[in-house]
């Protein structure tokens, strides 16, 4: 190896940071496993199918006979035997839908809370009355349409993939950092004539080595086994993950700017990434909560990435038409690496 | 390298440091001439360290006065950092690196220096160059360390407790560096609490307590010295001078 061999500081520090992070298990675990486990268990939690159908549930025994036979083998209702006593257990634990007591009239317990237990309320008292001869004064016309990209699994998908940025963005760099503070490792380096900012800046164009696996296998497997619509273009998309994942390594950079313990990085961690799991539309939209908290919400950097990443990924929509949610992830990404390498504690 | 150079590898005058309550470093004076290998003695909690991490620019003093090869780390600190090597104690270098990968990272923050596999060679590590950090016995990390420390090729090294822990194998290992480095030219400055450490490397020793120098000269002078009274049934040695001066009573502080 000759001295023209060592390259420059910028490019040793990123592959050791490269190197440190594909001989560590878990970080694969965490890039390239751990979507592909997500996205199976959406596939399992979200089965392709045109609906789904109410869950029924009926007392054993013959007075529900005239029931059972009204309801069975109709298409869209399963039936199952609860046993007496058990009526309140199965509908909380959501084992059924509705339970129909037989009666004159019968009685229909469900919980109206729930949008499945209406739907069978409504599917149930039709089949039944259906049989005891209702007639249709007439029937509409149905004209089903399918919209692809508006099921919840499609509006779902980008959001885990933002949340997926986040997190490991910040888990990483976090725990990395702190480490090489505990291990004196950061003040060894700061001894040397490195640049600190280098050593920062690595951190960060390491961390987009692995953000191309991270996004691709949910998207992938959302398109292929879930059908979600990819409608944007691949450059916008990846531009819109690149500059998310610059933006979470940035802010993991001055999470870890100043704790000397993982447990001091793991509470700065869990209470800069709980709030926006819960307020930056990941698993529901944000638009949920009272205008009031919009504008604060609206400048969180998960809600920019997620409401970026769904535009692009669901609409089409082009990178200047998300030019608002990029100026809000360049603006944290910038300050908070220049507040890092303020405030960055090297021992 | 003697008096024909006038200026000093380090020169250091009145230092305070204080962390809250406890005095750390208390007036402490010392001049390090260029070529020479200059050793901190002192029991634990002496403030070896603290100055040694005000001459390396990592700390700040209170009070007092630093100069390194003529420069000051306020208006100097780039190239300062660039012609010293630096020793930290307790340093983990990166697990998962190997030998070379590591050299080679900090080779690569210095503008001058010797070839990775040159650096290997003089520390004696070429047959655990692909060999993780994580892998290496502490001596091999220390000479690793070593390694790192001389990827600059620099004027001056300040090496904090480089033995700590070692076997006497290693340790021997690790003199011959030294010396080699000093055959060199090159100016050492460590700490160490092993007497025989210094009284082989070292050309002059300052022993420190509660953060002063209380007694300084070459080992020589110092067993002269100090021991001279003392001892009738031995030859006198550094570790008698040491005892003689700080070995009052037990020390609990590290």
């Amino acid at each position: 190896m000759k001295t023209t061999d060592v390259r420059p500081p910028i490019v040793e520090l990123t592959l050791a940071r490269l190197r440190e992070w594909v001989r560590e298990p878990e970080a694969i675990f965490w890039a390239f496993v751990f979507p592909i486990v997500m996205s199976v268990a959406l596939a399992v939690a979200f089965p392709r199918q045109d609906s789904r159908p109410v869950i029924v549930g009926l007392p054993d025994g013959p007075a529900a006979a005239a029931i059972r036979g009204a309801l069975s083998g109709r298409e869209g209702i399963v039936l199952r035997d609860v046993p007496a006593g058990d009526e309140l257990r199965v509908i909380r634990d959501g084992e059924v839908h509705l339970v129909v007591e037989p009666g004159e009239p019968p009685i229909y317990r469900f919980d109206p809370d729930r949008a499945e237990a209406r739907v069978a309320r409504l599917v149930v008292d039709d089949a039944l009355k259906r049989a005891t001869g209702r007639a249709d004064p007439w029937v509409a016309r149905e004209d089903p349409v399918v919209v692809a990209g508006s099921r919840y699994i499609d509006w779902l998908i980008p959001g885990l993939l933002g949340m997926n940025i986040m997190s490991t963005g910040m888990w990483g760099i976090g725990f990395s950092i702190v480490q090489a503070r505990l291990r004196k490792l950061l003040k060894r380096l700061a001894a040397s004539p490195m640049r600190r900012s280098d050593y920062l800046l690595a951190q960060m164009i390491a961390r987009l080595a692995f953000l191309a696996p991270e996004a691709a296998v949910p998207l992938g497997f959302g398109a292929v086994v879930l059908g979600m619509p990819i409608r944007g273009s691949f450059g916008s998309i990846a531009a819109v993950c690149v500059l998310g994942g610059f933006t979470f390594t940035g802010i993991g950079l001055l999470a870890a700017s100043r704790p000397k313990t993982l447990e001091a990085i793991s509470g700065v961690l869990n209470l800069s990434m709980v709030p926006m799991w819960v307020l930056s539309g990941v698993f529901f939209a944000s638009s949920n909560f009272p205008p009031v908290l919009q504008p604060f919400i609206q400048a969180l950097p998960l809600t920019a990435l997620n409401d970026a990443l769904r535009a692009v990924i669901l609409e089409g929509a082009t990178l200047p038409q998300v030019g608002s949610e990029l100026a809000i992830l360049g603006g944290w990404a910038v300050t908070s690496f220049v507040m890092a390498l303020k405030l960055f504690r090297w021992r | 390298m003697s008096g024909v150079t006038v200026s000093h590898a380090v020169r250091c005058d009145a230092l305070h440091k204080r962390y809250g309550d406890v005095v750390a470093v208390d007036g402490l004076s010392l001049t390090v001439q260029r070529g020479e290998c200059f050793g901190l003695l002192g029991p634990n909690g002496a403030g070896k360290t603290t100055t040694i991490e005000i001459l390396e620019g990592l700390l700040e003093p209170d009070q007092g006065e630093v100069e390194v090869l003529g420069l000051r780390w306020r208006t100097h600190a780039v190239e300062l950092r660039q012609r010293l090597g630096i020793q930290l104690q307790e340093t983990q270098l990166a697990d998962k690196l190997t030998v070379a990968e590591t050299i080679r990272l900090f080779r690569s923050f210095y503008h001058r220096g010797r070839t990775v596999d040159d650096l290997m060679q003089v520390v004696e590590l070429e047959a655990k160059r692909d060999s993780w950090v994580v892998k290496l016995s502490g001596g091999q990390k220390q000479r690793l360390a070593l390694a790192c420390a001389l990827a600059g090729a620099p004027d001056l090294l300040f090496l904090d407790e480089p033995t700590t822990g070692l076997d006497p194998q290693s340790r021997r290992q690790l003199w011959g560096v030294l010396e080699q480095f000093r055959a060199g030219g090159g100016t050492i400055v460590l700490t160490t609490h092993y007497m025989d450490e210094a009284q082989v490397l070292c050309d002059r020793v300052a022993i420190v307590d509660h953060g002063r120098v209380i007694a300084l000269g070459t080992p020589q002078e110092l067993i002269a010295k100090l021991t001279a009274p003392r001892v009738v049934t031995h030859h006198g040695t550094l570790e008698d001078v040491f005892m003689s001066l700080t070995g009052r009573h037990l020390r609990e502080d590290d």
